[in-house]
């Protein structure tokens, strides 16, 4: 009984600390900022300071922030792409191990071309016409600066 | 009933107080890992944070006094560490210095020099008849070389140069100072008209932090007076009275200017051997040659064809300001000390070299293709420049053969002035393209253009030749 006793505590102590030193971490990593749509938070590491100075002085500044190119519809989606992307890029700058000049992987471009899409539907729709036959055009081909260098 | 007799005897001791403890000390154990991690990465981003607040740490003072880098590096050893690696000797194909290995002598104590471009090229030594650049002519090496290659080249042996050269070979901000009693222009103008080895003897360091930063703010500046005095002409010319590039030139222009302080078409102005930049009528190589013919200037005067020359220098500023890269907005030190990233900070890289060394970051960050497609785009561009240097040189080394020819068969001077002045106007179109550090790169058609005029000079000094030798029979 008295080992019992012992043993809870020491669960007990080890699972609260390493709540209390997560949540610290946390909250000092500003992790919460990271839940919002607020473009500054993507900036937090300075990694992306870059695009986001360029994206503040870019032609979309005043419709789509960073969430809007770079997540895609529906609340599920969005989280799982924040969360997958959220892991990586922290694994990345934690780690120090990634290429520069940083560029946006398969899937993530496949996000963007996606949201372009949702807001210009008319003009893609008007430019590729009704057939489908042919494999769908790259808006970021061309388009690549409009959010930001 | 069969299991029975292999019950384990009832004297072995029962291990439930060991199984009943394991959840615990799993879990406890992999709390411990969790908070250790956790820890782990707390400290990481908490160095991250300090690193992008872009720790600066005071460790020596720095005044307008202090020309030794190594102080300044104390207080910023990243920006030094990579300022020092400018003794790497790395060839790109068309340029850079290879480390070739000498016997050090009394009067040269070098063993190392880079490659001689007169024993790539032997036509340079027709080019330069002459002059002290066919007795020695090496391919440039990086910054910390400057002061020592100025030193110790052969040139010095033919010709006494002035302490106007130091002006871009050495670190020569506070030695200026001190001359002028606090007035930098006073100072220049003292130190052109000492010997060179006499001023020599005043300078220690190779370009250094102080030549273009501010000690107290580290902001960009100009401490040069031949570029100061050269852009006020230059401005003067578009019409813009008294222009102070310290106080009137944008960031972006600065990080362009500082090197334009030396990378510069320049030529000694009378006894007193100011440095002046031909650039009162602009910075295209017409605007240069107009400059130095209404002044009737010549460096020297040809050993074969007695024609009056130009020798140009290394104009890299005036070529990229022809360029597609200049009109853009990007500037010297975009390409050459690209930013890099150490932990969260971002610095410049101040170890300038070629960028085709640097392809990742010193192109790739506008440029997004392949590292191996760009550094083909670059070499097809600078192939291309060389194809038509080889034209242009053997044109005029043409034209210099025949006027040699003429001068031997009894022509004076004054019948052979309309072919000189074809030698001068080709040699100096070819050698502004030759001097300049980037085979054309820098500003690929009008490099092209300039090869194209020379070539076309070359062959209308010969025609020239032609038609008198015609009319006179």
């Amino acid at each position: 009984m008295r080992l019992d006793t012992i043993a809870s505590l020491v669960v007990g102590a080890a699972v609260g600390l390493v709540i209390g030193l997560g949540g610290y971490t946390f909250l000092y990593a500003r992790g919460s900022s990271y839940l919002t749509d607020n473009p500054a938070a993507c900036a937090n590491c300075h990694l992306m300071q870059e695009q986001y100075d360029g994206w503040v002085k870019s032609s979309h500044r005043a419709t789509a922030a960073c969430n809007d190119c770079h997540t895609p519809e529906g609340f599920l989606p969005k989280y799982l792409t924040k969360a997958s992307n959220g892991f990586w890029h922290s694994f990345a700058f934690t780690t120090g191990y990634f290429p520069e000049p940083v560029r946006i992987g398969g899937r993530n471009r496949a996000i963007s071309e996606q949201a372009c899409r949702t807001c210009h539907r008319r003009i893609v729709d008007a430019i590729e016409g009704p057939s489908h036959d042919q494999a769908p055009l790259s808006c970021l081909g061309c388009h690549r600066r409009v959010g930001h260098l | 009933m069969a299991r029975a007799p292999r019950r384990p005897p009832a004297v072995s001791p029962p291990p439930q107080p060991r199984r009943r403890y394991l959840p615990t000390v799993i879990i406890a154990l992999t709390a411990a890992v969790l908070a250790a991690g956790g820890a782990a990465l707390l400290i990481n981003i908490f160095e991250r944070k300090q690193e992008a607040r872009n720790p600066f740490y005071r460790v020596v003072e720095l005044d307008d006094q202090t020309t030794d880098p190594a102080l300044w590096g104390k207080n910023f050893p990243l920006q030094y560490d990579a300022y020092r690696r400018t003794v790497d000797q790395q060839r790109t194909r068309f340029g850079g210095s290879e480390a070739v290995p000498r016997t050090p002598t009394q009067v040269d104590p070098r063993s190392v020099v880079a490659q001689s471009r007169l024993e790539e090229d032997a036509r340079l030594k027709t080019m330069w008849a002459g002059y002290a650049f066919a007795k020695d002519f090496r391919e440039d090496r990086g910054h910390a070389y400057m002061l020592e290659d100025q030193t110790f080249t052969e040139r010095q042996a033919v010709v006494q140069q002035p302490g106007t050269c130091l002006h871009c070979h050495a670190s020569v901000y506070t030695v200026y100072r001190q001359l002028g009693e606090g007035d930098l222009i006073k100072g220049f103008e003292h130190m052109n008209q000492m010997a060179f080895s006499e001023a020599r003897k005043l300078v220690t360091h190779p370009v250094a932090c102080i030549d273009c930063h501010d000690p107290g703010t580290m902001q960009l500046r100009v401490t040069r007076p031949g570029f100061i005095e050269g852009m006020q002409a230059l401005k003067a010319a578009q019409g813009l009275k008294d222009y102070d590039v310290n106080k009137m030139a944008t960031r972006q222009e600065m990080r362009a200017y500082v090197c334009g302080q030396c990378h510069v078409e320049y030529y000694f102005k009378g006894a007193e051997k100011r440095l002046v930049y031909p650039w009162a009528k602009g910075l295209q190589v017409e605007n240069i040659l107009a400059y130095y013919d209404d002044i009737g200037f010549k460096d020297w005067t040809h050993a074969d064809s007695n024609a009056p020359l130009l020798k140009a220098q290394h104009p890299e500023f005036e070529l990229w300001n022809q360029g597609i890269h200049a009109r853009s907005g990007v500037a010297c030190a975009d390409c050459h000390m690209p930013y890099k990233r150490e932990g969260a900070l971002k610095i410049s890289d101040h170890h300038v070299r070629s960028p085709l060394l640097n392809i990742n970051l010193a192109c790739q960050t506008c440029h997004r293709w392949p590292e191996t497609e760009i550094k083909d785009r670059a070499e097809a561009i600078q192939g291309r420049t060389f194809a038509l240097r080889h034209l242009a040189m053997e044109a005029l080394v043409e034209l210099i053969n025949d006027i040699k020819a003429e001068r031997a068969s009894g022509k004076s001077d004054a019948e052979l002035a309309t072919a000189q002045d074809f030698q001068r106007r080709a040699q100096f179109f070819l050698d502004f393209i030759e001097a300049e550090n980037s085979m054309g790169f820098h500003a690929p058609q009008e490099a092209a253009r300039i090869l194209g005029t020379s070539i076309d000079f070359s062959r209308r000094g010969q025609v020239s030749l032609r038609d008198r030798s015609n009319h006179q029979q």
